[in-house]
């Protein structure tokens, strides 16, 4: 070629793009691609991932949770984007059979061959199946992907009873699960005791009374002698080692895990004696172009670890390696834990068991309560380690202290609060106390992100260090160093709702609740901060209070109607003129359509009304009609003929509920089991009007084809085959989030009970704008706290929270009918004080696609700068 | 709105066609804000193009909440009443978005300082002397403004 000869770079051969090869795409996998791409080796390598599972890497951990409501897609870890972005082949369902490491090669069960340069195996492990006569039986499965998830749930369908063979983490995890697929569930453990890994024999004691308290049939010291199968070869039942027998349709193994090393083994890799593929410290095998990470690897501490948080920072400690960089080594890792299995909080660290030559321990219990906590202390007075169950709080401090002396004697930290008990805060932390062990993040690095970064909130600290996202299980003592920092800082961390309240809004209602104190003017002296009482206030903290003072005015001797007295001045506009503000100056109309459903002669009277004023019209999301481009003075005229046709407001002005959307259901779908219209009006008229820290959407649907899009809402109701499924929590918008469910197979009055309650202890408790998804992610305890609430009670809330409800239900009024009886109320519909009847000139349109637009040319272009409470900022 | 002087529609209906231009943003003119001496049977005037004229009575200004009113060149003002009583008197037009709604804004105070909040995208405009606090290079007119008794 003669324009090769012309350029004597060309003359070299073509640079070689190396292949890496991972085998195995499970949370490790994926997070060793993670740390690759951060690192640029995609960018220079090709990267080909082979999937034994169908499904990309998911949250193993929280494989539970998809019995409580969460789908398979929930779980997902993985971003087809980031895939896509990095260029990673990632072939699901065909795992490698075969590794050929003299021509370093892998090849598939399809019979694919690929060559790699590096290899790096994360098989993960395989669950142990003890050799019980019977295992095979139909009914028998082990607890480890999302497919013996599926299998599981599809055989408990006609199942009344289930046995767990292993009384370990996972073991309760599966318990947990067969609980909630309502089987009598047995937990059958061959060790003394429960969690034998992690907990001492006190901490097992109260484990089991806890957990026998919800119902679940604890054996100890017995292991399962033989599985029976009945005619059809299905399990029938489970025979004892003590001769005893237990009935079960259906038997999960869960007696622990080993590594997958057999890949390894047949190409020739070193295995350590009782398993795992033997690594270095970089994770390297005995062959240097191969690697293995996660629970498939024995580390140079000997042991194989089967928690997530050593998998990923193996993952690191490659993906370094293999990266050229210099690489923190493993040479082990912190086995703590703190999880919640059977709503039971459960922690260990340290030497938990208390195996050091010398150590002390100092325990806690209170049988009753459930409660246990041990600590290990050395001959020195160090803290070694510990168990907790039943309350772990303390679990967020004292795993940081392992290995120092704390600063106050040990039982003062194990004792309860309020008992003389040492509040031994994350200010007693050493810097080097490791507060994120998901990212080995110390507090010292938090610190530095307050002082040197210039963080100034705890979602930046978790941007800029990646602390507290990982489990969570660390965000509440992140957020006590984050604030203790800020304040050493100088930087003041004001709780308050704004510059004229130093309380929040939830403290503001119990204030306007427990002194009914019905007026934004005796509040703002009363418990205004100083600088503020006798001033005008702010437009931050009118509409809140305007809004507490609305959703509970029955009960605290408040109008309930939101624009008479006091009250008028506290609206937003929107409020104030009930309806939309729209960016030229003129108002949308919504008038309710409970359901979404309407007749044709409702529909026509819509129209009509569009026609005469000339208004744009626009079917919304929630199943209504938007009627736009209304001026102020003609809101009266407009809503007199809807009134009288039969329409009440919709409160889309208003931070209340908007709609509760539905489909045909039973009563039409051929796929439907419950009346899903009747039920969404019967909500939407119940809560109609319920003013709430911020607006409140919701949905029914008549099956689990979930047409209605009920889980992205408020409060969702999907319909089963006995009753409703209630889930909580959704939202669509700019941050998703799937609703979770909060109680299943309900009747029509206990669902309508629970959602009164959901909604009250809501509006109690949530801040300012605070949507029900962000609220339930930031409740301390999340949805098991607001399930224990509102389902179990554990408050004593529910009486006061549902006769709270009964209170709005009984003294709703529509809005607009209300305001078009009163001469007086209809004077803020003027157009201008000196000419009321004269339209604002302003407020002019210009037509499109046969419809109104506002003629209102743009001024500074897309760029305009919405105010915050934070500041300025450019949408 | 029903004790609204009927002089004051006069006046807009017949606007003097010698009418000047705005008067400029706050600082230059004559205070926006004049104390209130009495009460019942006031009324609120405003000075605009072509001199003083009464807007409305002063009952028909709700604390904390703003009118709208229509000057006599065609131009709109936004009149608000704070809790001591005193009587503020702004342009109506949001520089922001350019949409005549400052009147229907939520009022607060700052450093006792009382403010307007736009209904729209939420900057803050001192009522006194119209500038806004969340940007420095803006600010609405301000109308001098007067409580009469009738």
């Amino acid at each position: 070629m003669a324009a090769a000869t012309a350029r004597p770079a060309a003359a070299a051969p073509p640079a070689h793009r190396p292949t890496l090869v991972l085998i195995g795409h499970g949370m490790v996998g994926q997070r060793f691609l993670e740390e690759l791409a951060e690192r640029g080796v995609t960018g220079r390598t090709r990267v080909v991932v082979l999937a034994e599972e169908p499904r990309p890497a998911y949250d193993r951990v929280q494989l539970t949770s998809y019995f409580a409501g969460r789908s398979a897609e929930d779980l997902t870890l993985t971003d087809p984007e980031f895939l896509a972005r990095h260029g990673v082949e990632l072939h699901l369902d065909d795992p490698a059979t075969a590794v050929d490491r003299r021509a370093r090669t892998v090849t598939t069960r399809s019979g694919r061959t690929v060559r790699y340069d590096t290899l790096v195996l994360a098989t993960g492990s395989y669950p142990f199946v003890p050799p019980v006569p019977g295992r095979d039986s139909a009914g028998c499965f082990v607890y480890r992907t999302v497919e013996d998830l599926l299998a599981i749930e599809a055989h408990a369908a006609g199942a009344r009873t289930g046995a767990v063979i292993g009384g370990g983490l996972l073991g309760l995890e599966a318990a947990g699960a067969l609980k909630g697929l309502g089987l009598r569930t047995h937990i059958v453990e061959f060790g003394p005791r429960l969690m034998s890994l992690q907990v001492d024999e006190g901490g097992g004691r109260a484990l089991r009374r806890t957990v026998e308290g919800q119902g679940l049939h604890v054996h100890t010291g017995v292991a399962g002698k033989e599985i029976v199968a009945d005619a059809s070869g299905a399990v029938g039942a489970l025979e004892l080692s003590d001769g005893s027998r237990i009935p079960a349709d259906l038997v999960v193994f869960s007696a622990g895990v080993r590594p997958r090393d057999q890949l390894a083994r047949d190409c020739g890799l070193s295995v350590g004696e009782r398993g795992g593929i033997v690594v270095d410290a970089r994770c390297r095998t005995d062959d240097p172009a191969v690697y293995a990470i996660g629970e498939c690897a024995r580390t140079v501490d000997g042991l194989v670890y089967g928690l997530v948080a050593p998998g990923y920072e193996m993952a690191r400690t490659a993906a370094a390696a293999i990266a050229g960089r210099e690489a923190p080594e493993f040479t082990g890792a912190d086995r703590s834990t703190k999880l919640k299995l059977l709503g039971v909080d459960v922690a260990s660290f340290g030497d938990a068991l208390g195996t050091t030559e010398g150590s002390l321990d100092v325990v806690y219990a209170d049988a009753r309560a459930g409660i246990y906590k041990k600590l290990v202390v050395g001959a020195d007075g160090e803290l070694l380690g510990g168990v907790l169950v039943g309350d772990a709080e303390a679990y967020g401090t004292l795993r940081p202290l392992t290995g120092s002396v704390p600063p106050v004697a040990p039982e003062e930290l194990v004792v309860p609060a309020g008992t003389g008990a040492a509040t031994l805060g994350p200010g007693a932390l050493p810097d080097d106390a490791v507060l994120c062990s998901c990212h080995n993040v110390t507090k010292g690095t938090v610190r530095a992100a307050v002082t040197t970064h210039g963080c100034t909130s705890v979602p930046e600290v978790k941007a800029c260090t990646k602390a507290g996202t990982g489990c969570g299980s660390c965000v509440r003592t992140l957020t006590a160093v984050v604030h203790d920092e800020l304040a050493a800082t100088g930087t003041v961390v004001d709780p308050g709702l704004c510059d004229c309240f130093p309380h929040t809004r939830a403290e503001l209602y119990e204030i306007v609740r427990t002194l009914r104190l019905p007026s934004y003017a005796a509040l703002l002296e009363s418990h205004g901060r100083p600088q503020a009482r006798g001033g005008e206030g702010c437009e931050v903290c009118k509409p809140v209070i305007g809004s507490v003072i609305a959703s509970l005015a029955p009960s605290v001797g408040a109008d309930g109607y939101v624009l008479d007295g006091e009250q008028a001045a506290l609206q937003d506009t929107n409020d104030h003129h009930l309806a939309n503000l729209q960016r030229n100056g003129s108002y949308s109309v919504v008038p309710r359509i409970p359901g979404g459903e309407i007749t044709p002669e409702k529909l026509i009277v819509i129209g009509e009304v569009a026609r005469e004023f000339g208004l744009y019209t626009k079917i919304t999301g929630g199943q209504r009609i938007d009627l736009l481009g209304a001026r102020v003075e003609q809101l009266p005229r407009i809503w007199a003929r809807l009134v009288a046709a039969g329409f009440e407001s919709g409160h889309a002005y208003g931070k209340a509920l908007r709609t509760v959307k539905s489909c045909v259901g039973r009563t039409w779908c051929r796929y439907g089991v419950q009346d899903s219209v009747r039920m969404a009006i019967a909500l939407e008229l119940r809560y109609r009007g319920l003013r709430a820290p911020h607006k409140l959407k919701s949905a029914v649907s008549g099956c689990a084809r979930e047409c209605a899009e009920a889980r992205g809402k408020d409060f969702g109701v999907i319909a089963t085959a006995s009753g409703w499924n209630l889930y909580v929590g959704g939202n669509g918008g700019a941050t998703p989030r799937h609703a979770d469910l909060l109680a299943q197979d309900l009747s029509d009055a206990e669902l309508v009970r629970l959602i009164d309650r959901f909604l009250m202890f809501y509006i109690r408790t949530a801040d300012r704008l605070e949507r029900t998804a962000a609220w339930l992610e930031r409740i301390e305890g999340g949805l098991d706290h607001v399930r224990d609430v509102v389902v179990h009670d554990s408050l004593g809330l529910c009486a006061e929270l549902e006769s709270l409800m009964a209170a709005h239900v009984a003294h709703y009024q529509d809005e607009w009918a209300l305001t078009l009886a009163d001469p007086e109320r209809l004077a803020r519909f003027a157009s201008f004080v000196n000419a009321p009847g004269v339209p604002d000139p302003s407020v002019r349109f210009v037509a499109e696609r046969d419809q109104i637009k506002p003629d209102l040319p743009l001024l500074t272009g897309p760029d305009l700068p919405v105010r915050t409470l934070e500041g300025m900022f450019t949408r | 709105m029903t004790s609204t002087d009927p002089a004051t529609t006069d006046t807009l209906t017949a606007p003097d066609p010698a009418t000047a231009a705005l008067p400029g943003p706050g600082t230059g003119c004559a205070p926006g804000a004049r104390p209130v001496p009495g009460a019942g049977g006031a009324v609120v005037e405003l000075h605009g193009p072509g001199g003083w004229f009464p807007v409305c009575a002063l009952t028909a200004l709700t604390p904390g909440r703003g009118v709208a009113a229509l000057l006599p060149d065609g131009g709109q003002a936004a009149l608000f009443r704070d809790r001591t009583g005193t009587v503020y008197a702004i342009g109506n037009r949001d520089p922001f978005t350019g949409a005549q709604v400052l009147s229907r804004g939520l009022t607060g105070s700052a450093a006792g300082r009382p403010y307007v909040a736009s209904p729209l995208l939420k900057q803050r405009f001192d009522l006194a002397g119209g500038a806004c606090l969340d940007d420095p290079e803006v600010a609405v007119p301000v109308y001098p403004v007067r409580v009469r008794e009738a």
